[in-house]
């Protein structure tokens, strides 16, 4: 851990222009992955500035549109627990539930959730080669140990996963991010957010260096009749997915009107396919069709050795995943497998 | 032959620390921090409330949870600077003019610790998730109390004096 | 009234209270006035040599006090014998800074030491360090050719290498009406007690050394240091009343400590070294090891023959061993057997002992190649067990000191429902999910080693007792309260214990489930001694009734000692003492193992674990959704504290089966998962329904308590039994530990 100089922001600009005016200052949120990545050397800024004091972005609102609005600096547990979100998104409030713990959703915020950087065993440890941390240097998982990695959207340089929960519901929900910079305000489709890596793994996301996220914005539909989320990995809870699945289903008696299927796990950001989704429109809520849906989501998926396992794993919690969104108060705590 | 060097900047300046004030357990306290002094050392070293545990440093396995406004978080993910003006609550503020909280009874009478040294995390981290009010089942309850590992494995008698304090309340 | 006993009571732990509050101290949370921080540095590399490290820089921080390496650390004891604590295997111990060679990847290579601990940590992480690298092997797997005898040394005492063939295996084997050969590998694990490794050294005014420490043996940290720098053990105190969880990573001084104590005394200050969860990586691990078992049987189910091999990593500077393959014929007497254990040293830490070292490992083994053979030969697997029970130990030619583990089988099965077990695989779903039973067998040998106990009787008429034993969340602390209270009839809150510090009668390192014994054995023969001094004193007193008394005559009791024949007189212990003119009466003795009496018997604790899991067919995800662990260890001196070791234990086996495994890539030499966040032990989530039962057992023979210790018993048979219940639900076997769920797909 290095030493930094820090400050609090009494208001967005003002964090905005400290920030825009250091290149090697940071914004401080919750703390969970920032103080974790300077503990292990991950990073090392001169100046952090607290934006917890900023009395702007930190509630879950209605929107005019018919939507909602997930202040930025609100926290995971403010959100997950939200009235509005476990009415309306109750899909969001599972996702969110099955990440971290509950000390560490006490003190995330939403818009550091987006941010939060790899669990890649290479990237955490700075002897190692890793692209990501070190541009250049090569890529240890690739020939590693792998169990963790990506199979979908991954690149020679990396292969690395993102680690989000919540986001693999954003996406599933079609959430939209909203943008300060010094040069004014932006907005960006979830979709856009994440980058796969690429030939520049060291960028996460599309975030340009001194913008901040205010809000995340749902749309109005969040299929809160028919949904779920499924999580699979090594232990019950606090642990990271291997494999986690988000389902909304849109249903009109036996046919399903629209499906969205986000995967988290198993790529560099949250992953959709849209044909996939496509397929479903119309047809029945079947696991022969979700079978196929899940067939196309796995196109093109590359196991690296350890984690082969996960393109057939993927496929089946695609299945059940599905199943389970047509039955969601079977769910229990920890978005285990259920029915 | 093989050179390996960190490759961080040599600097060598220190960044000044800080006088802030916290609340804990009541008492207004003044600690003289730097930046970058976790929430878990600025107890610990500064104040000597060393019944917060430091068991990974990283937010893996809970041993360090104190309240904080009321709510359970991580102190060591935690710089003691944000958390100025702040109430805190550790472990040595649970029990009220040495009257026992029901969970500290309830683990000496369930034997939900061994060692010990998880004990204050999780008894804080319970006493947070009682008022957040989430946990309905014991299913729930595991779940949400998942944050705090035992490394001594006496997870079900953990769960056991939490319920047997939740079930009293109801 | 007279005196209930409180051995056999579920007292609540006496040091509940601080351990609730946050007012028990562990070694790295005493204040100490002018305290220096230290930081340990950790080789990058895993062979080769250093060939700079630039000190000049980390110096010239401001706060910085000092940074000592292989180059300034100063002059140190010579011999290996000088390094070599109690638990040492044979070998050349590791010396921390020696020299320049690494051998091993995290090996600590120097020590920042200043005014503050985020210094100190900031000084460490930008050190820079130039390596020549050397070629290194880490992997047992492709390294297995390179196998290897150990080396014999004090430590065979207690793990005494395999037997020597017996009959004709080869020949029994084949001609067996069944047969099963199978591979087992496990992977290293880590203790990963949720205390760091910490040391506060404190540098008195004349110079002596307090030194808190997290350790399972104070006096072996005392020996140590005395050794190592050269200090008169007199004036080195080994304080550790509070230890946060050790699992054997206690047996052996960390090199934590020598970094404290060192920086202490080149500096004269009061130095605190505290590990960081990645540096509790850098030292012991259970070992890597691959095993092949050949079992065979008769078509009743009468097993014949039993083959075992084991290879298991060690480190290049010592052979660490472990007994794997010798448990199979303890239980089941088969008269052709072939055992061997070999080793392969690699470029790694020696190894040491972690919860039921060896056990844990060679049963999964022996309990699921005896399930394997069960469905071969289509017999109930307890009943397989029950075909071949024997009380009889044919690897030594003696019985059982006692062996209740029929009962432990016919109580567990009972209280389980194994009769509920249909016995196909795949045969049993409760919905979707299918649903196995599975059990196995556990034993521990009961040991018990020498220490000494002070028994003082005080002016107030209370008794004092003290040993330098640890309490490392056994509960040895209230248990050994217990069997004092016992011994002179007191009431729990008249009677202290004192331990946990080296100036304290000799114990030694706490482990081996041998504490109860070994302790216990020295309480009880301090309480006699004290007793019959008590009495002698009181018969001397001017007009005493108790004149010529003897002991047969008198009970202890109500703070006194009281004729039999008459109630009414009693004489107190407070007015013995009075009457001495002395402060109190004290008397320090041995508790010594009948070795006479016990050469006639093997002495072990038995278990039988059931469990059922459930998995879910599609996904593989598996949950132990309930087990039970009935025991045989004799005599249970505190039923509460006792069930906890029990539940533990269980929990360890839940977690070795499908959680726990330090991850190697043997590219880099080095651990990639060192961490509580990829280095998975079970959370809340993942512990259900889990029971425990104490079979009675008598033991007179074993020692004095009849007691046969319990740190271990509980987790040995938990493994098999879980693998076992994967194969009873899925049809698969897996002989690879953890099993992770995607085997399963």
């Amino acid at each position: 851990m290095n030493n930094f100089n820090y400050t609090r922001a009494g208001n967005i600009q003002e964090a905005m222009s400290l920030v825009s005016q250091n290149s090697d200052a940071g914004f401080l949120a919750g703390g969970t992955n920032m103080v974790d990545l300077l503990k292990y050397n991950l990073v090392h800024p001169e100046l952090l500035v607290d934006i917890n004091h900023i009395p702007e972005h930190r509630g879950i609102l209605e929107t005019e549109d018919g939507g909602v609005q997930l202040g930025a600096f609100a926290t995971n547990a403010e959100t997950a627990y939200h009235p509005l979100i476990e009415t309306r998104y109750p899909l969001l409030s599972r996702a969110i539930l099955a990440g971290a713990s509950a000390q560490i959703r006490n003190m995330a915020t939403n818009g550091g959730n987006l941010l939060q950087r790899t669990r890649c065993y290479y990237f955490y440890d700075p002897n190692t080669p890793c692209n990501k941390r070190k541009p250049g240097s090569g890529c240890s998982a690739i020939g590693g140990y792998n169990r963790i990695m990506a199979i979908l959207g991954a690149s020679e340089d990396c292969i690395a996963v993102f680690p989000s929960d919540m986001c693999v519901a954003l996406s599933a929900l079609d959430a939209v991010v909203r943008i300060d910079g010094v040069d004014g305000t932006r907005s960006l489709p979830f979709a856009e957010f994440h980058r796969l890596p690429g030939n520049n793994p060291e960028r996460d996301n599309n975030l340009q260096p001194g913008e901040i996220i205010t809000s995340i914005d749902l749309p109005e539909k969040g299929f809160e009749k028919n949904y779920s989320y499924l999580k699979l990995r090594d232990r019950s809870s606090y642990a990271f997915a291997l494999v986690s699945v988000a389902t909304g289903l849109d249903l009109e008696g036996d046919v399903i009107k629209e499906a969205r299927i986000a995967l988290g796990g198993v790529a560099h950001k949250p992953w959709r396919i849209k044909d996939a989704e496509d397929f479903l429109a119309g047809k029945s809520p079947s696991a022969e069709n979700f079978a196929a849906a899940a067939k196309i989501i796995l196109n093109g998926a590359v196991g690296y050795g350890h984690n082969n396992f996960k393109i057939d794993l993927a496929k089946r919690a695609v299945v059940r995943n599905c199943l389970m969104a047509l039955n969601p108060e079977s769910q229990q705590p920890g978005a285990h497998p259920s029915i | 032959m093989q050179t390996v060097s960190t490759g961080l900047k040599p600097d060598v300046h220190l960044t000044n620390s800080r006088i802030i004030s916290l609340h804990v357990n009541g008492v207004p306290r003044i600690a003289d921090v730097a930046p970058w002094v976790s929430l878990l050392d600025a107890l610990r070293d500064h104040l000597d409330l060393t019944g917060t545990k430091k068991g990974c440093d990283h937010g893996q396995c809970g041993a360090c949870t104190v309240l904080c406004d009321g709510k359970r978080i991580l102190s060591c993910l935690t710089l003691a600077v944000m958390k100025e003006g702040a109430e805190i609550t550790t472990i040595e503020g649970i029990a009220q003019d040495d009257v026992l909280h029901p969970l500290q009874k309830a683990f000496i009478e369930n034997d939900a610790f061994q060692c010990g040294y998880c004990t204050p995390g999780q008894i804080c981290s319970a006493i947070g998730m009682l008022s957040e009010g989430k946990a309905n089942s014991r299913a729930e309850v595991k779940e949400l109390m998942s944050g705090n590992l035992c490394r001594c494995g006496a997870n079900t008698n953990i769960i056991d004096a939490i319920m047997e304090v939740k079930n009293a309340r109801l | 009234m007279s005196h209930k006993l409180l051995t056999g009571q579920p007292v609540s732990r006496i040091e509940g209270q601080q351990k609730v509050t946050g007012a028990a101290r562990y070694a790295g949370d005493y204040h100490v006035p002018e305290l220096l921080y230290g930081y340990v540095v950790n080789s990058t590399i895993t062979k080769g040599k250093i060939l700079e490290i630039d000190t000049e820089q980390i110096k010239a921080i401001k706060g910085v006090i000092e940074v000592f390496t292989h180059k300034n650390r100063p002059s140190l004891a010579w011999f290996d014998l000088q390094y070599a604590d109690m638990d040492a295997p044979p070998g050349s111990p590791f010396r921390p800074l020696q020299n320049a060679d690494i051998k091993y990847n995290g090996q600590p290579i120097a020590l920042v030491v200043a005014e503050t601990f985020e210094i100190a940590r900031y000084a460490a992480s930008i050190m820079a360090v130039r390596y020549e690298e050397q070629h290194f092997f880490t992997d047992l797997e492709s390294n297995k050719g390179k196998a290897r005898d150990p080396k014999k040394g004090l430590a065979t005492f207690l793990k005494p290498l395999p037997a020597k063939p017996k009959g004709d295996f080869g020949k029994a084997f084949h001609n067996a009406a069944a047969q099963v050969s199978a591979e087992f590998i496990h992977a290293a694990e880590h203790h990963n007690p949720i205390e760091l490794f910490a040391t506060t050294t404190v540098y008195e005014e004349d110079g002596k050394l307090t030194i808190y420490d997290k350790t399972q043996g104070t006096i072996n940290c005392q020996l140590y240091v005395g050794n190592v720098f050269g200090l008169h053990y007199k004036n080195v105190r080994v304080i550790s009343p509070y230890v946060g969880g050790a699992f054997g990573s206690g047996l052996r001084p960390q090199y934590q400590l020598f970094m404290s104590v060192m920086a202490a005394l080149q500096l004269k200050r009061s130095v605190r070294v505290t590990l960081d969860r990645q540096q509790m990586f850098t030292f012991g691990h259970r070992p890597p090891t691959i095993q092949q078992t050949r079992f065979a049987a008769d078509s009743q189910g009468k097993v014949t023959a039993l083959g075992h091999e084991a290879v298991a990593e060690t480190s290049q500077h010592e052979d660490y061993t472990e007994v794997v393959v010798n448990w199979s014929n303890m239980l089941y007497p088969a008269p052709h057997t072939s055992f061997d254990y070999k080793l392969v040293p690699l470029d790694v830490f020696s190894p040491l002992d972690m919860r039921a070292p060896g056990g844990v490992t060679g049963m999964h083994a022996i309990e699921s190649s005896m399930d394997q053979l069960a469905y071969q030969l289509k017999i109930d697997p307890l009943a397989l067990r029950l075909i071949n029970y024997t009380d009889f130990d044919v690897t030594a030619d003696r019985p059982y000191s006692s062996k209740e583990l029929r009962e432990c089988y016919v109580q567990g099965a009972e209280k389980f429902g194994w009769s509920k077990r249909t016995p196909e695989p795949r045969s049993m779903r409760r919905g979707h999910k299918l649903v196995g039973y599975g059990m196995a067998t556990g034993i521990w040998e009961a040991m018990q080693v020498l220490a000494r106990v002070e028994a003082v009787m005080t002016a107030e008429g209370k008794l004092e007792v003290s040993s330098a034993i640890t309490d490392i969340g056994t509960g040895t602390l209230t248990v050994m309260t217990q069997i004092a209270a016992d011994e002179l009839g007191l009431a729990l809150e008249d009677v202290t214990f004192c331990y946990g510090e080296s100036q304290m009668p000799f114990a030694p390192v706490q482990g081996g489930s041998f504490t109860v014994s070994t302790v216990g054995a020295a309480v009880k023969a301090a309480g006699k001694a004290l007793r019959k001094k008590l009495l002698k004193k009181a018969g001397n007193m001017p007009g005493s009734p108790l004149k010529s008394v003897s002991e047969k005559e008198v009970v202890f009791e109500r703070g006194g000692i009281i004729l039999k024949s008459n109630q009414n007189v009693i004489v107190y212990f407070k007015d013995i003492v009075a009457a001495e003119k002395k402060k109190v009466i004290k008397t320090t003795n041995t508790g010594v193992p009948n070795v006479f009496k016990l050469k006639n018997y093997t002495r072990a604790a038995h278990s039988a674990a059931f469990v059922e899991v459930e998995v879910d067919e599609e996904l593989g995800t598996i949950q132990v959704t309930r087990a039970i662990t009935a025991v045989a260890a004799g005599n249970i001196i505190n039923p509460k504290t006792a069930r906890s070791q029990i539940l533990g234990g269980m929990v360890w086996g839940i977690s070795k089966a499908l959680f726990e495994e330090t991850i190697s890539d043997h590219r880099f030499g080095k651990y990639m998962n060192q961490n509580l966040a990829e280095y998975h032990i079970p959370v809340h989530a993942d512990i259900h329904e889990l029971d425990v039962i104490f079979v009675e057992e008598k033991d007179d023979i074993v020692n004095e308590l009849g007691s046969k210790g319990i740190g271990e018993i509980g987790l040995v048979a938990m493994p098999p039994a879980i693998a076992n219940a994967i194969y009873h639900a899925t049809g698969k076997r897996f002989n690879q530990l953890p099993i992770h769920f995607d085997q399963l797909l």
